[in-house]
């Protein structure tokens, strides 16, 4: 059961709480893009054993989306960041850098 | 290795002489420098694979690798659920292909691997139930799979410990397979590899593959704890590490890891004597043949390579069933655990060719792997073997840039 | 023969007598035993039947680690099975069965397979049975079925309660022990938010029946003071009877509290599950006692050296007159020196080291108990009933030097500590060479959602096993656990602890050292499950090497105990087999939970009526009132017809068609989706969202619009009002508000956060009701309030004002083809707007109608409904909506995917309509076979059917269906298949089926 704080309202609370919604930092593929770029929007899913950045939402709370970095075999929870940027705000980088020497980085 | 005939005449025969003169069941051997293929992952797809391909095809220099123990990831954590009674056609035909050939996999493997068609029913507990799985009678009528729609006092008659007047979802009727049922999920994987090792495979256990060779864009071999480990043909059968083998073979795949819980009862004596599944309040039940009530629910909502999952989905699980059959209510929960499985974007599997020339992929069974294992066997045999399957062609790859998905969701149903 | 100690027992009232049935027979205990110390004060050694010899067995622990003693407990609705008589506390009124056993525990016919049992070696079912094939299904395996499984179900409906609590706190420590309560009060002294769960009724552990002193005094004299010192603490909260059963991701451990169980007269729930979320857990688990694996050491009367001590000290039982103890460890001496104490003989003690020197030993040779050192047990006499030991060298092979005569055998192989809930979430073991345990390692902890670890353990469960020791290590962890959340420990000395000093064990996994295959077929591992050292040997000689293959393949360990007593023994046995170390082979995994927990508990609250929250209109009372047949549509109810006297389904269903066409019908429409889209960019929004243009869209005016979802695929449909310049109500789907509502947030915060758009839910800030037929207008207009002329308020054109005195929104919409409104007003007024309705709808012939009637309409008219038309495969263009989906537009949600290979090929299936020739109904979800077959042998289809119904307005059968290429094939006639029956042959026509020009809805 893990334990998630909102970004946005500030709250900690269960995973119960929450709804996940897939890997987070997507580019959107609109018309016109190519097959590849759209194939890999909607399905080529980063899965990574180790660290990963996802979406979550606060569904039984405030409602809000925000992004977790999370590590999918420990599930130790690196930090929580609001949905509205492009990529990982570099705190939350450097926390992951912190415990995880050896990470690849991210992209 | 010679192979003993196992027989209720070999058993008394051995009780006699203390059972000392059982054989190892398959050998354990060192890895050769090189094979004509190599099945990455001794699980029950990947056996079967190397099963299929040796007595289909006669392809019999083939070395299976594992990681860890042959049997030790999915085949021995689910279920244990056979079922074929699928909507889309390609399903269909790949589970009623494994049905069928689970239905004599005993006596063509000489290892009891304790089929039970039982029968399955898949409740309809609304409307909406009632219309998808209607829909499903009718296709799978013209797909050749035995089912029928039956109404709610012959699910009573089949399953006399259910309730079908539950204040919210009262059972309105069920698809029912009656030649679908259970299997004992660990013996499909030994049975399996003492076949294999009977043909002169190799099973080679405690060998973890840390790299995939190549040469011109095509495969000539991987990189073991063990050694390199040369081969014309490969094929990576793994299950939730497919993401890691297929980064190590150079391409992506379209598959996320999630966790899945299940969980059994203490044994009880006989009372039901088919599987159930209910799937507007997601849980399923069966007796195993110890006595365990045997549940599963719905997978966890998050990419988790731990093999543990969070209790509230085992409540809502119980719940669910407690709800549907009464009488669970004094039985007691002996052991939860968890798996993980690989999800793909229509939840439907991938058996197919890579980008990488020799290399073939079977992953993406979700939930729902362990009722396809000897179809799967066969169509990956088939299409390692040829090139071509008309049993896989279907699950390619390349179906999600191309938008042709095959969705089992669609009829209420969701796959297990 | 086990019997009543005159005096004594620790734990028993005397003075109150309990009145309890076992197999029907009456039988008498005290307050204060559990059910087995009463059965063994009875003489009652045989409780049950092995699973798979059906060998009589009999006690050999206890407490929650007991194999055997499994009962049936109560009777009717409150029977549960599989209940442990050492777990289960006494009360008056018990009753008790025997499992496992026909016709009767003492004759059990299933002792067959006893005789059988060299032919049913580990794994023989996979040897056998496979021919002929059908005998398996009909014949072997009803039989195993039969024979397996413990006790019988229960066949009723529970009759008792449960419930959930939540708790949260600094520190959870499991485990009442002595090391517990000083883990508790360290705790709770420095000022920390403590829980302290103890599994029995009663606190302290072990160490009274060890007879360790604290602080100068008996152990019990400190423990009845830390409890009340804790008590006394605000911050601290001691849960007896409350099992520490799971620990999960994020320090999310689950709690077992057996409320009612020893006391069912109560008026309390029977169970309560605590979901505990603590910041550290400490486990205070203790530690198991492990038996010796000699020839017969599952006769009755065979014990647990620790559970002989328990029986005689805590409830004044006496297992046996004469008990030989035969150990590897000192441990075990207490036992003799407790039986000594209590007026018992104690023929010999066999101890396997070869010498014996320490402290107990001394003291047992002091008390004129004979110690024979080197020595093991070569096998135990006796069927039912244990009758003497033969003893043996354990260096040798297990010639019998002497034959001791006794009624029972204590047995003690050394000490495992319980590690199940340091390793559920992930914490790892360390073997310890010196004491023969895995105990955890503290380098490997399970950690929380910071990385951190967040589980520590304390006392015997760290394997510091002697009491002064685990008091230490208790002491010394919690300092480091509260130093860990930033508690000042208060400087305290930990109490003195006094205990024997012990002497190091030698680890025996077989006795005797070179017993032969004949002996090892007599030594049991896992006395429930009948999984024996010959039966792991053979696993390992048929290639089944790792610990989990052998476990599966012999079901070691997978008994209802889940391998308390039996997981090292096997190990060993199977590390010894392989030649391998012991932690080489490892262990098997720990699961939750640490002993079986009731599916009620689980289950809570949530049963029945509250199973699931169930959604109400407004008018759901009036509906319920007035003959509604409910349907379930997610959580809402909505009326699928109302049904009069004498009414069938079917009946109710065409009255409400034919009087909404020919008079007028009333629908409560408050389930549907409305989700209000404002601000400055909400045209820009709405134009990504819909397929169509809905910008263009005037204030005052509706349209009809589809939302695809990224693939392409159509995902809902409804009617969109442009309430003013910024601002739009979509209306979704009854089952679609929610996701609809989620899928615009989702957009809005995370694709296009800098769009100035603010959406919201209202589907249940509104009342709504369909007002439907040729009467509608007659109906509002004698409402009177709102000019709702077909001038003023024309098709697709909505107002808003006071209608017949409520505050409305009208729509002039239509999704039955009639004259129809839509009504909105507040919720609250919902119900009395409705009865109006109804009222002054009398005249009209008004009457409500359900949602099949709804169905029937739309499809009469061609309309497709989310959910039948469409699975979540289906494009908007296989529907013959192209012209809902827009050209000009750059993009929009689904545009993309739509121009995809597949979804642009012209060999899809489309919408049309069908009308059999025989007039009769399609049977829903048919399919039209095509000719030949496919590559896998499966018939090739051309077309399915989405929508059937019965048109009582045309007197006739009508279906929509999706057909290949069916637009281009108007007129043909192709075959429906019908398992059973002749296809049934329908003509491809247009899908609107009624009124093709809309008439009747623009008047």
């Amino acid at each position: 059961m893990l334990l998630l704080t909102c970004p946005n309202c500030g709250v900690t609370a269960e995973e119960s709480e929450f709804h996940q919604g897939g890997e987070a930092h997507l580019r959107r593929a609109g018309p016109g893009s190519p097959d590849d770029a759209f194939e890999g929007y909607l399905f080529t899913r980063r899965n990574p054993h180790g660290v990963h950045f996802e979406r979550w939402r606060h569904v039984f709370g405030c409602g809000k989306w925000f992004h977790a970095a999370r590590c999918t075999a420990t599930l130790e929870v690196f930090g929580t960041y609001p949905a509205q940027t492009t990529e990982p705000p570099a705190d939350i980088v450097a926390a992951i850098r912190a415990k995880r020497p050896d990470w690849e980085g991210f992209r | 290795m010679a192979r003993k005939r196992y027989s209720v005449f070999a058993v008394a025969r051995e009780a006699l002489r203390g059972h000392t003169g059982w054989p190892r069941a398959w050998a354990s051997p060192e890895p050769r420098a090189r094979y004509e293929a190599i099945i990455i992952g001794a699980g029950g797809h990947g056996l079967a694979t190397a099963y299929y391909l040796g007595k289909n095809f006669g392809i019999t220099d083939v070395a299976v690798l594992e990681k860890g123990w042959l049997g030790g990831g999915n085949t021995g954590r689910n279920t244990t659920i056979i079922r074929s009674n699928y909507l889309q056609d390609p399903s269909a035909a790949i589970y009623e292909k494994a049905r069928s050939l689970y239905e004599t996999l005993s006596q063509e493997l000489n290892y009891n691997i304790m089929f039970s068609p039982r029968g399955v029913i898949m409740l309809a507990q609304t409307e909406h139930e009632v219309r998808g799985y209607t829909r499903t009678a009718h296709a799978n009528a013209l797909q050749g799979v035995a089912t029928e729609f039956i109404g709610p006092q012959r699910v009573k008659e089949l399953c006399p410990i259910i309730s079908l007047d539950g204040p919210r979802y009262p059972v309105l009727g069920g698809l029912w397979q009656s030649r679908a049922g259970t299997a004992r999920h660990d013996a499909v994987a030994w049975g399996y590899a003492r076949a294999c090792s009977d043909m002169g495979m190799h099973i080679i256990q405690k060998c973890e593959v840390t790299g995939i060779r190549s040469e011109g864009g095509r495969v000539t071999g991987v990189t073991t704890t063990r050694g390199d480990i040369g081969c014309d043909k490969l094929g990576v059968v793994v299950a939730g590490h497919s993401g890691r083998l297929a980064e190590m073979a150079g391409f992506r795949l379209p598959i996320e890891s999630i966790g899945l819980q299940a969980l059994v009862s203490e044994p009880v004596k006989p009372c039901m004597d088919v599987v159930v599944m209910a799937n507007t309040v997601h849980g399923y039940m069966s007796q195993s043949d110890k006595g365990e009530m045997v549940i599963g629910g719905g997978a966890d909502g998050f990419n988790n390579y731990t093999q543990r999952g969070s209790f509230h989905n085992i409540e809502q699980t119980v719940r669910a069933l407690v709800e549907t059959f009464p009488m669970i209510s004094r039985l007691k929960m002996l052991r939860q655990w968890g798996g993980v499985v690989d999800m793909t974007g229509d939840r439907s599997p991938i058996i197919s060719k890579t980008p990488l020339e020799g290399c073939y992929i079977n992953c993406g069974w979700g939930t729902g792997g362990f009722k396809a294992i000897p179809g799967s066997g066969w169509g990956m045999a088939e299409l390692m073997a040829r090139g071509h399957s008309p049993l896989t062609e279907a699950f390619g790859m390349e179906r999600f840039r191309e938008g042709r998905f095959i969705d089992e969701s669609v009829a209420a149903g969701v796959a297990h | 023969m086990s019997t009543r100690l005159a005096t004594g027992g620790r734990l028993i009232d005397r003075s109150a007598r309990r009145r309890f049935t076992f197999d029907g027979r009456a039988h008498e205990g005290y307050a204060g035993d559990t059910l087995a110390s009463a059965l063994l004060a009875g003489g009652h050694t045989l409780l049950g039947r092995s699973f798979k010899y059906h060998r009589p067995r009999g006690l050999v622990a206890s407490g929650a680690e007991e194999p055997n003693a499994l009962v049936g407990l109560g009777a009717g609705a409150r029977f549960e099975p599989n209940q442990r008589a050492t777990t289960t506390e006494l009360f008056d009124g018990l009753q008790a069965v025997s499992q496992n056993a026909w016709p009767s525990l003492d004759w059990d016919v299933g002792v067959v397979n006893n005789a059988f049992a060299r032919f049913l070696p580990a794994g023989f079912y996979y040897k056998m049975f496979m021919h002929p094939r059908p005998l398996w299904k009909h014949l072997f395996e009803p039989f195993i079925r039969r024979s397996a499984g413990l006790g019988r179900a229960p066949s009723e409906r529970d009759a008792d309660r449960y419930e959930h609590f939540y708790a949260f706190c600094d520190v959870l420590v499991v485990g009442g022990g002595i090391a517990g309560l000083q883990a508790a009060l360290a705790a709770g002294r420095a000022g920390a938010r403590v829980i302290l769960l103890e599994q029995t009724a009663h606190w302290g552990g072990r160490s009274p029946v060890d007879g360790v002193r604290i602080d100068g005094g008996p152990a019990e004299a400190w423990i009845n003071a830390a409890v009340q010192e804790l008590d006394g603490m605000e911050n601290v909260t001691l849960r007896p009877r409350t099992m520490g059963a799971g620990v999960y991701d994020h320090g999310y451990v689950l709690g077992y509290e057996r409320v009612g169980d020893h006391d069912p007269a109560a008026e309390v729930p029977r169970h309560r599950l605590w979901r505990i979320r603590a910041a550290r857990l400490i486990t205070a688990t203790g530690a198991l006692e492990r038996p010796l694996s000699f020839a017969g050491n599952d006769v009755p009367g065979v014990m647990l050296a620790s559970a002989v001590r328990d029986y005689v000290v805590n409830w004044a039982v006496s297992p046996g007159d004469r008990t030989v103890v035969v150990t590897n460890n000192d441990d075990a001496y207490r036992t003799a020196l407790a039986l000594k104490s209590a007026g018992l003989e104690v023929p010999a003690i066999l101890d396997a080291r070869p010498r014996a020197e320490g402290e107990l030993p001394e003291m047992a040779r002091a008390h004129g108990i004979r110690v024979e050192t080197g020595k093991g047990v070569a096998k135990v006499r006796g069927g039912r009933h244990v009758t003497a030991v033969g003893v043996c060298a354990q260096a040798g092979e297990g010639a019998v030097l002497e034959e001791i005569a006794c009624d029972a055998v204590a047995m003690s192989g050394g000490w495992s500590p319980v590690v199940h809930l340091w390793s559920h979430c992930g914490g790892k073991l360390e073997w310890d060479a010196a004491q023969a345990l895995f105990r955890p390692d503290p380098d490997r902890a399970p950690t929380g959602h910071d990385g951190h670890p967040f589980v520590a353990t304390a006392g015997a469960a760290s394997g510091a096993l002697q009491a002064d020791r685990a008091m230490a290590d208790a002491d010394e962890n919690m300092k480091n656990v509260l130093q860990g959340i930033g508690r000042k420990s208060p400087s305290r000395k930990p109490p003195k602890v006094e205990s024997a000093e012990e002497a190091p064990l030698a680890p025996v996994w077989q006795m005797p050292q070179g017993a032969g295959p004949a002996l090892r077929a007599k030594m049991w591992l896992d006395y429930q499950n009948d999984v024996k050292v010959s039966d792991v040997r053979l696993a390992a000689q048929e290639g089944y090497e790792s610990v989990e293959h052998t476990k599966r393949y012999t079901t070691l360990g997978m008994a209802t105990d889940q391998g308390k007593l039996s997981n090292i023994n096997g190990l060993a046995t199977l590390s010894q087999a392989l030649h391998e170390e012991i932690p080489q082979v490892g262990t098997t995994t720990f699961r939750p939970p640490y002993t079986p927990i009731s599916m009620a508990a689980i289950a809570g609250e949530a049963r029945g009526p509250v199973f699931q929250p169930l959604r109400r209109t407004p008018m759901h009372e009036w509906h319920e009132a007035n003959g509604a047949d409910w349907e379930p549509v997610g959580q809402w109810r909505r009326p699928y017809c109302y049904r009069r006297a004498g009414e069938s389904r079917r009946d109710a269903v065409h009255r409400e068609v034919r009087n909404t066409r020919n008079a007028l019908g009333l629908l409560d429409a408050s389930t549907l989706g409305k989700i209000m889209v404002s601000g400055p960019d909400a045209e820009r929004f709405i134009d990504m969202l819909y397929t169509g243009k809905m910008s263009t869209l005037k204030p005052g005016k509706c349209r009809y619009g589809l939302m695809c979802d990224e693939n392409g695929f159509l995902m809902d449909d409804g009617v969109c009002a442009r309430l003013d310049e910024r601002s739009f109500l979509c209306h979704t789907t009854s089952g679609g508000a929610e996701r609809i509502h989620g899928w615009m947030e989702d957009w809005l915060q995370c694709e296009w956060w800098d769009w100035q758009v603010h959406v919201v839910n209202l589907t249940e800030q509104f009342a709504q009701v369909a007002v439907v037929g040729p009467n509608a207008r007659n109906l509002l207009e004698r409402l009177g309030g709102i000019d709702v002329s077909k001038e003023t308020l024309p098709f697709m054109a909505w107002t808003e004002g006071t209608l017949g005195g409520f505050r409305a929104r009208v729509f002039r919409i239509s999704f039955s083809g009639e004259l129809s409104f839509e009504i909105a007003v507040p919720a609250s007024e919902g119900r009395a707007f409705w009865e109006r309705l109804v009222e002054a709808g009398e005249g009209f012939g008004a009457m409500p109608y359900g949602t099949e009637a709804l169905h029937v309409m739309r499809a009469e008219k061609g309309f497709i409904m989310i959910g039948d038309e469409t699975d979540g495969t289906i494009i908007p263009q296989d529907l013959g909506l192209d012209w809902a989906i827009s050209k000009k537009k750059e993009d929009f949600l689904g545009k993309r995917g739509m121009e995809r290979v597949n979804m642009t090929s012209p060999d899809r299936w489309k919408l049309v309509g069908l009308e059999t020739l025989d007039g009769s109904v399609l049977p829903d979800g048919a399919h039209a076979p095509a000719e030949g077959l496919n590559a896998n042998g499966q018939r090739n289809t051309q077309g399915r059917v989405t929508s059937t119904y019965y048109s009582p307005t045309l007197g006739r059968g009508i279906a929509m269906a999706l057909v290949h290429r069916g637009p281009e094939r108007m007129g043909e006639t192709i075959a429906f298949n019908v398992p059973g029956r002749t296809p049934v042959k329908a003509k491809i026509v247009e899908p609107v089926f009624y009124d093709p020009k809309g008439e009747r809805q623009n008047v």
